[in-house]
């Protein structure tokens, strides 16, 4: 197990303490943010648009909020104690205040909103399927079938209501994780107080993009006809999100490179030869500054339909590989130099291990496979399942 | 009453709420350590646990006893200062049964070595030899007597041992 | 062997009642160790170390330190002239075994042991999510390994490289100042063996320890004093070039 090391580093920090799950984690949760926020649009800002991603949002960032702790709980050397962060939390911790921003999020925001919104649907299929799914509905129901108007007025005044403690909320949880590095003052590659801000706005992007993609496959899947009005709101969301974010990100780089502190010149060379590829090639070359532009180029330029679905579909994955590329550059690239400043270590992913690459490619796929389920458990769209009943989700939007 | 109805289900949900806070509850009282929290936020039993480790060490007071001889030898010359297990290793199992384990012989070529081989990041007034010169492998005991290393003018000159 | 004992008893006090502990294993500190009655600390004195690695040797032996990681380890310095912002540092092995003679003549060479600062405020316990690892009553940072959970955010949060994950326990670990030493009158195990007394271990809150003296008629820094951790580990003659 020799790590090449160039230059010197402490002798303890040759080993990297945070593997590539620990890239998912921030990546993950972005995605749930992200997702969040899109759906919140719809309801809060009564963006017509978008609607047909609502519910389609609200379910993404389920499904991936509930694999978000699995990374963590996976790298970590005791898993079994983890229980701990909930009984003794300590307070002057970020990590561990973030298991109760994560708690807060799933019960109090994400899942209530979803039921409430659901409930309708939920309560008639309690009464019209049979078997176990008429179990999992009538459980659902808590045992009150009131579907009355002015139970689903409430249900939706509620659902408003949270919808808009569910914004801040969803800020909270991702610059939370953005504070987990930003806090860090032993590391200058984490230590600052954008971060938190940097990591809201990539997850807005990452997860903006995701619902797209989401959206034009799912529709396409279902040989439906992608609703292009929506589409083109929500690249327009895309791209403005992301001008923000990669104003900020340039800002930060700007101030690094013109203060030049201590650490300065060993994280340039750190960029300059490890970090080239992830960085500047695949991070910033690819994966912002080319869906910024193909997305401005929809803006600006009167295209097709078809080009521009294509061009949205090309911006998208470019956007999520590109975010992804940041957490991994954050994460990893924070524990490739020396804290003395005067070396870098190597980060050699392994394959099969606990924290390897098979477990992270299984738990990128996770995410889909819980929103496969919970799609057919509740369907998305209004159109399919037999239900006469389920096509009117009740949020007076209309 | 009507009201009531309307919102029953919330009230159901909201149950569910209070009862799995209030299993939270009765979980962290039964679970956390008794003496976490004891001097801070942290397992108290924790310092005790940690203080509690067997050394390997003895200290150089416990030899001293007992090798009253080695001592006044020590007082001698300039490794008065240097406590004895820094060269003879960890002695408290020596200590705890002084009948049966008994100290390694060492090798003073190599031991002495690891002090006063030259390097010139050492401060400059600490006695240092390239030993390969110096002595060409032999052992250092052959001319110093390691607890009062200076050697007296007739010996050295029957030697010849190079600075 | 029983006489050996006896006699240590009644000539020793102080060693001797530690010692009976040491034998015993048992869990409670020596009796008269009160925790509110120490704020250690410790002194190294640069221009003393020759780099032996002695400490580096014994903190292994003596805490069971898993092969590939330091407690303590031992860096060399080699400074070319006025480039103090970028000096050559080299650690083989921690230092554990010596160093090999140096190839750059010119410039200023010097040995800078290194082990935990333990910060009065430290960033590691800070971080840590469940009280796993704190500062003790008496000034210590410790780890409760049967209580943390291996998250490792402390390692991040270290700014001097001071802790690591040790592969058998799967716990965070760290210098514990020999803690199951100082609580038994002993000092450290890297002290004792220190052949120069280039560490001493020291006793903030004990007015006859003969630091504060030190302290008042040296020129004393600690590691990143930017860093604001109160670290407690003082250097004497610590060139500006050290981080």
């Amino acid at each position: 197990m020799q790590i090449p090391v160039e230059g010197f580093m402490y002798p303890n920090e040759v080993e990297l303490q945070w593997s590539v799950l620990i890239v998912l984690y921030p990546f993950i949760t972005g995605l749930v943010a992200g997702a969040f926020i899109l759906a919140s649009l719809e309801r809060v800002f009564r963006v017509q648009a978008v609607k047909p991603t609502y519910r389609l949002a609200l379910l993404t960032a389920l499904s991936f909020l509930l694999v978000a702790p699995l990374p963590l709980q996976l790298h970590l050397g005791h898993p079994e104690r983890s229980l701990e962060m909930y009984l003794t939390p300590h307070r002057s911790s970020a990590m561990a205040m973030f298991g109760f921003v994560y708690l807060w999020y799933l019960m109090a925001v994400l899942l209530l909103e979803i039921w409430l919104d659901y409930r309708h649907d939920i309560v008639a299929r309690s009464q019209s399927e049979k078997g176990w799914k008429r179990l999992v509905y009538r459980l659902l129901t808590f045992g009150s079938s009131n579907v009355s108007e002015r139970a689903l007025r409430i249900d939706e005044r509620l659902g408003y209501f949270i919808t808009l403690v569910g914004i801040p909320s969803a800020f909270l949880l991702h610059g939370y994780v953005g504070f987990i590095f930003g806090s860090v003052k032993a590391n200058p590659w984490w230590s600052s107080p954008l971060m938190p801000i940097v990591f809201v706005f990539s997850a807005m992007v990452s997860g903006i993009a995701a619902v797209m993609l989401l959206y034009m496959l799912s529709t396409r899947l279902r040989g439906q006809q992608i609703d292009i009005r929506c589409v083109d709101k929500i690249a327009q969301y895309l791209l403005y999100t992301f001008v923000i974010d990669f104003s900020l990100e340039m800002l930060d780089l700007i101030q690094r490179i013109y203060e030049a502190d201590e650490s300065f010149r060993s994280l340039d060379f750190m960029v300059h030869t490890r970090l080239w590829k992830s960085q500047v090639i695949i991070q910033i070359l690819l994966g912002t500054v080319t869906p910024i532009a193909l997305l401005g180029l929809t803006q600006v330029v009167k295209l097709t339909e078809t080009a521009r679905k294509r061009i949205y579909g090309l911006a998208g994955c470019l956007t999520v590989i590109g975010i992804f590329a940041m957490r991994w550059n954050v994460v990893i690239g924070g524990q490739l130099f020396s804290k003395s400043f005067l070396g870098y270590t190597t980060y050699k992913m392994a394959f099969a291990t606990r924290e390897g690459l098979l477990i992270a490619i299984g738990l990128m796929i996770l995410p889909f496979g819980i929103l496969w389920v919970l799609v057919k458990l509740l369907p998305p769209w209004p159109d399919s399942g037999s239900l006469p009943a389920s096509g009117a989700p009740a949020h007076g939007t209309s | 009453m009507n009201l009531f109805k309307d919102i029953e289900h919330l009230i159901r949900l909201a149950v569910v709420i209070v009862v799995l806070l209030l299993v939270f509850v009765v979980l962290r009282v039964a679970v956390v350590p008794h003496s976490f929290g004891e001097y801070g936020h942290y397992r108290g039993d924790a310092i005790q646990e940690v203080a509690a480790r067997p050394i390997s060490f003895a200290g150089h007071a416990v030899c001293e006893d007992c090798h009253t001889d080695v001592v006044d030898q020590k007082k001698l010359g300039k490794h008065v200062v240097v406590s004895c297990e820094a060269c003879h290793g960890a002695q408290a199992r020596h200590v705890e049964d002084p009948g049966s384990v008994k100290p390694a012989k060492l090798d003073t070529a190599i031991l002495c070595a690891r002090c006063h081989e030259a390097n010139s990041a050492k401060p400059k007034g600490f006695p240092q030899v390239a030993t390969a010169d110096h002595s060409a492998g032999l052992a250092c005991d052959t001319c110093h007597q390691p607890h009062r290393p200076k050697i007296e003018t007739a010996a050295k000159n029957e030697a010849g041992g190079r600075k | 062997m029983d006489i050996t004992r006896r006699r240590l008893l009644m000539l020793l006090p102080a060693a001797a009642m530690a010692w009976k502990y040491v034998q015993a294993g048992t869990p409670e500190a020596a009796p008269n160790y009160k925790l509110t009655e120490h704020w250690w600390a410790m002194l190294i004195d640069i221009p003393k170390c020759i780099g032996c690695g002695s400490c580096v040797r014994a903190c292994a032996e003596e805490n069971d330190v898993p092969e590939g990681y330091y407690r303590t380890w031992i860096e060399r310095y080699h400074v070319a002239d006025w480039k103090i912002e970028r000096p050559d540092v080299e650690s083989p092995d921690g230092g554990k075994n010596g160093f090999p003679p140096h190839a750059d003549e010119g410039g200023k060479n010097f040995f800078v042991p290194k082990l935990c600062n333990h910060c009065a405020d430290s960033p590691c316990t800070q971080v840590c999510p469940v009280g796993a690892t704190f500062v003790s009553p008496d000034g210590v940072v410790l780890v409760d390994k049967n209580y943390c959970l291996g998250c490792r955010y402390c390692v991040q949060a270290c700014p001097y490289g001071c802790r690591f994950i040790n592969p058998k326990t799967n716990t965070a670990e760290k210098c514990t100042l020999c803690y199951h030493r100082i609580t038994k009158g002993l000092t450290t195990a890297c002290c004792e063996v220190c052949p120069t007394g280039a560490r001493q271990l020291a006793d903030l809150k004990n007015p006859k320890d003969p630091i504060h003296e030190y302290l008042r008629t040296h020129t004393v820094q600690v590691l990143k004093p930017h860093m604001a951790t109160g670290s407690k580990v003082f250097y004497n003659g610590m060139d500006g070039s050290v981080r």
